[in-house]
């Protein structure tokens, strides 16, 4: 390749506060339109925001857990623009002196991305277009928002999507935001630029607006990154300029060049004060910090010893760790655990949102029951899996499933004698078998099954049958 | 001079008249005098007497407060549920808040009685309130001549006694200005000390609201009403304010005259405030020269960062929400465009243009920013002021009230004869006007008394002392 690619990121991430920034209204998502509303989120004339604590809390909890110091004096900014959808006529935002800088988010090959800064501002309301006419939706206006800005040291589509998926996933461990692209509580601005390989130097970037999916942004990186090339390869130059994806043609367009670009005319908040954040309570907001998902990560398959795929798997959701780790408290051994978790379990809950959610019928405690059940080889797996799906179903205890006549009450001499039957029975397949036909042997397994109605334990079957037949 | 609200509610305490009689009194002095003063551009006579019914119920009740029943008036800038509140703007034609302002919520607990909105320059941006879009109120004492602005309406119904009080908005001077035009007092609080929630901004970081009353008692009593703590407000300073108890005995008050104050005063002018000053020194007052040199760049600075800060507070009057909207447009940047050039008049629009221009880029830094660091620097100065002496005294208006149509072709002028009162807006200092005498055409002359931040006590001594003493010869509207 001739080109290298810088790529930044700047992310808005809608913090989970049950209220809004600068009024007491509710920031749930949905809801009719303007329903979510007072004076001071739709800007009537006199009101004044007041500053809810909880959203610089959560800012700074963000900005901590992605290795950023924190300003702990700091101020707002107006960003003054003019759009339907803005009541004020300006965002409250943050300018010169973010509420946390200087983090990094580490990729899966160890490459660090740098994270700017992180600030917070007010999100705008929504216009809607129906019947030929446009209305304004102010619900959403006045939801806090933190915008994460990543150095331009993301060098190709898949890493901007790694990126965003650590993000992400950081986000919602800590409680800050759900992150839900397709409603918007996560959006990402992409800025592109190539350079000639080897040059060190940052290109004319352009900067693609609001992508709502991780697959589309990836698609209008890789596109744009290959406009960029096209026009450097026949010699042109790149006009700095802002562009909008289209999800329909996998294009980008241009929405405004540099020459009109908008002049914010920032200037610091009047109405509010200096924002201050006593460093106890930055301390404290540390202390607070759950495990981080990969730092559980790391902890899953160096001291659980749970393979890299499951580990990962199951870290992606914080609520399932918790209700894992909470079972093994309660004595469950992890590999039939984790086994039953991510075969039984996840299949159950089968959509994304289900498995983030977590949302069981059946607590840790009844699942580690079941689980010291297999532990102690009492039941089967097949048992174990099928009682655990009914449990999820029913929402009823272990005991209601595993009953007397599916124990395995077969004791050891038992089992060998039924599996002399099984010779005896079944001579031809004997012979077979010790003839080299190692399938031979599933006609003995048969007999074995019927004549222990399933609950034979298979692996002590098959030690059985292999001492017996080698005598 | 005398305590209004004083006399009014010992009448009505001992129940020599009922709150609903008192306003029925008012209400026919503004029926009588209204159409000529201006100074009412919305009337809420049946409000008034549902909260004067409710108020003569309280004080049956034993619970009033020495401001129930008592009939008055809010600028039109501060915001009434349901109530017009237009800002004397065509583009907040027709416009009812749906919120109180905290002042008016608190005052209504206290059993106030609202007679309506008085004028005032649109949106706050003048200093004769003939910006208004419903023409200028007329000063009382004069009525070819203006009543001040931006709270004209106010103080000239104070003066003609259509209201016992009123409340205003001060951002460079609008309510000290008005009231030293119409002989009234005019108090302007510390910045923080009342809140400004529901009062419709024109510059935030200079807005405060304040009283328009006949006697400085009054100025204290609806001041102990109305100040403190409020959690709608983050600039509103976050703790109970004590109780203001004005005392009359200055012995021993240090008293600062800065020459910077009294440049290109009128003569007449100097003498009254020269003789107000002998009178404190005569009772006891130790008055000092102190120096302020920065004053000299206090108007350049108020007009850049008030208009900044005006530019990005009226963004919001855009024809969507509220108030008035085009008629004609094709899309809505031009329902937009169309809706500002008509609503807003030339004024504002030249603030708005001004202020735009000192924030964009490239000016900025050359504008806006050298003036936030001037401010800084006035700030520090009058701080180092006040570690010497307790107050200032100084004129309140370089002149006297000009006359009607006189500040539209001077606008210079007019800008400049904002001189002595921006600086305590600038540094957020509490300051009043109090009557000092009269020119030789009858016309009052303000004499204004500044002091720390939060020393709203020794502020409104020293203009106590001025009534009683006999320096404010002029006698407040009483009916």
């Amino acid at each position: 390749m001739k080109y290298e690619m810088n790529c930044g990121l700047e992310t808005h991430v809608e913090l989970a506060t049950e209220t809004k920034i600068f009024c007491s209204c509710t920031t749930r998502f949905g809801g009719a339109p303007n329903t979510h509303c007072c004076p001071i989120c739709t800007g009537q004339p006199g009101v004044l925001p007041f500053l809810n604590k909880k959203a610089t809390e959560f800012a700074v909890r963000a900005g901590l857990a992605v290795g950023c110091k924190v300003n702990t004096v700091t101020h707002m900014d107006r960003k003054n623009y003019c759009y339907p959808d803005l009541p004020k006529a300006y965002q409250i935002s943050q300018l010169d002196k973010p509420l946390s800088y200087g983090g990094f988010i580490e990729l899966d090959s160890g490459k660090k991305i740098g994270i700017t800064r992180i600030h917070i501002e007010e999100d705008a309301g929504k216009l809607v277009h129906e019947r030929g006419n446009t209305f304004v939706d102010y619900n959403r206006g006045g939801v806090p928002l933190i915008e994460i800005v990543s150095e331009p040291d993301i060098s190709s589509a898949a890493e901007a999507r790694e990126y965003a998926e650590k993000l992400q996933l950081i986000m919602r461990y800590i409680g800050v935001s759900d992150c839900k692209m397709q409603e918007g509580s996560m959006r990402c601005d992409v800025n592109v630029s190539l350079c000639p390989a080897g040059s060190g130097k940052l290109g004319v970037r352009t900067e693609i607006k609001n992508m709502n999916s991780l697959s589309f942004m990836e698609k209008a990186i890789e596109y744009e990154c290959e406009r960029q090339a096209e026009i450097l390869d026949e010699g042109g130059v790149i006009e700095q300029a802002t562009l909008r994806f289209d999800e329909h043609t996998g294009e980008t367009y241009v929405m405004r060049t540099k020459e009109d670009a908008q002049d914010y005319r920032y200037f610091p908040e009047p109405d509010i004060l200096t924002v201050i954040i006593p460093e106890e309570t930055v301390e404290r907001i540390k202390s607070e910090l759950p495990e981080l998902p990969f730092d559980k990560m790391r902890r899953y398959t160096d001291e659980l010893g749970i393979n890299a795929k499951n580990a990962r798997l199951m870290c992606r959701y914080k609520n399932l760790c918790l209700w894992f780790e909470s079972a093994l408290s309660y004595g469950a051994s992890v590999k039939h655990s984790v086994n039953l978790i991510t075969g039984v379990i996840f299949s159950f809950l089968s959509t994304e949102e289900n498995k983030e959610k977590f949302d069981l019928n059946l607590t840790a405690a009844e699942f580690a029951k079941l689980v010291k059940y297999l532990d102690e080889g009492k039941i089967t797996v097949s048992v174990a899996q099928s009682a655990l799906l009914q449990m999820l179903q029913s929402g009823k205890c272990v005991n209601e499933f595993i009953t007397e006549d599916v124990l395995l009450g077969t004791s050891d001499g038992e089992l060998e004698k039924i599996c002399q039957d099984a010779i005896a029975a079944n001579p031809q397949a004997v012979a077979d078998y010790v003839g080299g036909k190692e399938k031979a042997i599933f006609a003995l397994y048969g007999f074995i099954k019927r004549a222990t109605q399933g609950k034979a334990d298979m692996n002590k079957v098959n030690n059985i049958l292999s001492e017996l037949l080698n005598k | 001079m005398k305590s209004v609200i004083g006399e009014l509610s010992a009448l009505l305490k001992s129940r020599k008249i009922s709150s609903v009689e008192l306003t029925k009194k008012y209400i026919s002095e503004i029926e009588k005098k209204n159409g000529n003063l201006n100074a009412y551009v919305h009337l809420t006579f049946d409000e008034a007497l549902k909260n004067a019914e409710n108020a003569d119920k309280l004080i049956k009740e034993g619970k009033g407060t020495p401001l129930t029943g008592i009939p008055m008036t809010l600028k039109d800038n501060i915001c009434t549920d349901g109530i017009l509140t237009t800002c004397c703007s065509k583009i907040l034609e027709g416009h009812r808040p749906c919120y109180d302002a905290t002042v008016w919520k608190r005052l209504k607990q206290c059993g106030a009685v609202l007679l309506g909105k008085t004028n005032m320059d649109e949106f706050a941006m003048g200093s004769a309130s003939e910006t208004s879009c419903y023409g200028a109120p007329k000063n009382p004492v004069d009525v070819m001549r203006v009543a001040g602005g931006s709270s004209g309406g106010g103080a000239a119904a104070v003066k003609a006694g259509l209201a016992a009080y009123a409340l205003g908005s001060d951002t460079g001077g609008s309510v000290r200005q008005p009231a030293a035009f119409c002989g009234t007092v005019g108090f302007k609080p510390t910045y923080g000390a009342i809140s400004r929630y529901g009062l419709i901004a024109y510059a935030s970081s200079f807005d405060q609201i304040g009283i328009l009353s006949a006697g400085v008692e009054d100025a204290a009593e609806i001041y102990n009403a109305v100040c403190g703590a409020d959690e709608y407000d983050m600039t509103c300073c976050p703790r109970n304010m004590p109780e203001i108890k004005p005392e009359v005995d200055v012995k021993g008050l240090k008293i600062g005259i800065a020459e910077e104050f009294y440049k290109g005063l009128d003569s007449e002018i100097r003498a009254a405030v020269d003789r107000a000053v002998a009178v404190y020194e005569k009772a006891g007052a130790e008055i000092m020269l102190v120096k302020l040199p920065s004053l000299e760049y206090v108007l350049p600075v108020y007009y850049i960062l008030a208009c900044a800060e005006a530019s990005s507070n009226l963004g919001r009057y855009d024809g969507i929400r509220y108030g008035s909207r085009a008629e004609n447009y094709s899309g809505v940047d031009e329902m937009i465009t169309i809706t500002r050039s008509q609503g807003f008049g030339k004024e504002v629009q030249k603030r708005i243009m001004l202020g735009t221009y000192v924030l964009s880029g490239g000016y900025s830094d050359a504008y806006y920013k050298k003036a936030r660091v001037l401010r800084e620097h006035i700030k520090a100065e009058f701080n180092s002021v006040f570690g010497l002496c307790d107050v200032l005294l100084a004129p309140t208006v370089p002149q006297t009230a000009f006359p009607l149509g006189y500040s539209g072709g001077n606008p210079i002028e007019t800008y400049l004869s904002d001189i002595c009162t921006v600086p305590a807006n600038i540094a957020g200092l509490p300051a009043v006007s109090v009557p000092c005498g009269v020119d030789g055409k009858g016309l009052p002359i303000g004499l204004q008394i500044i002091g720390d931040r939060f020393n709203e006590s020794a502020v409104l001594s020293a203009a106590l002392f001025a009534e009683k003493s006999g320096i404010c010869d002029i006698d407040g509207g009483v009916l």
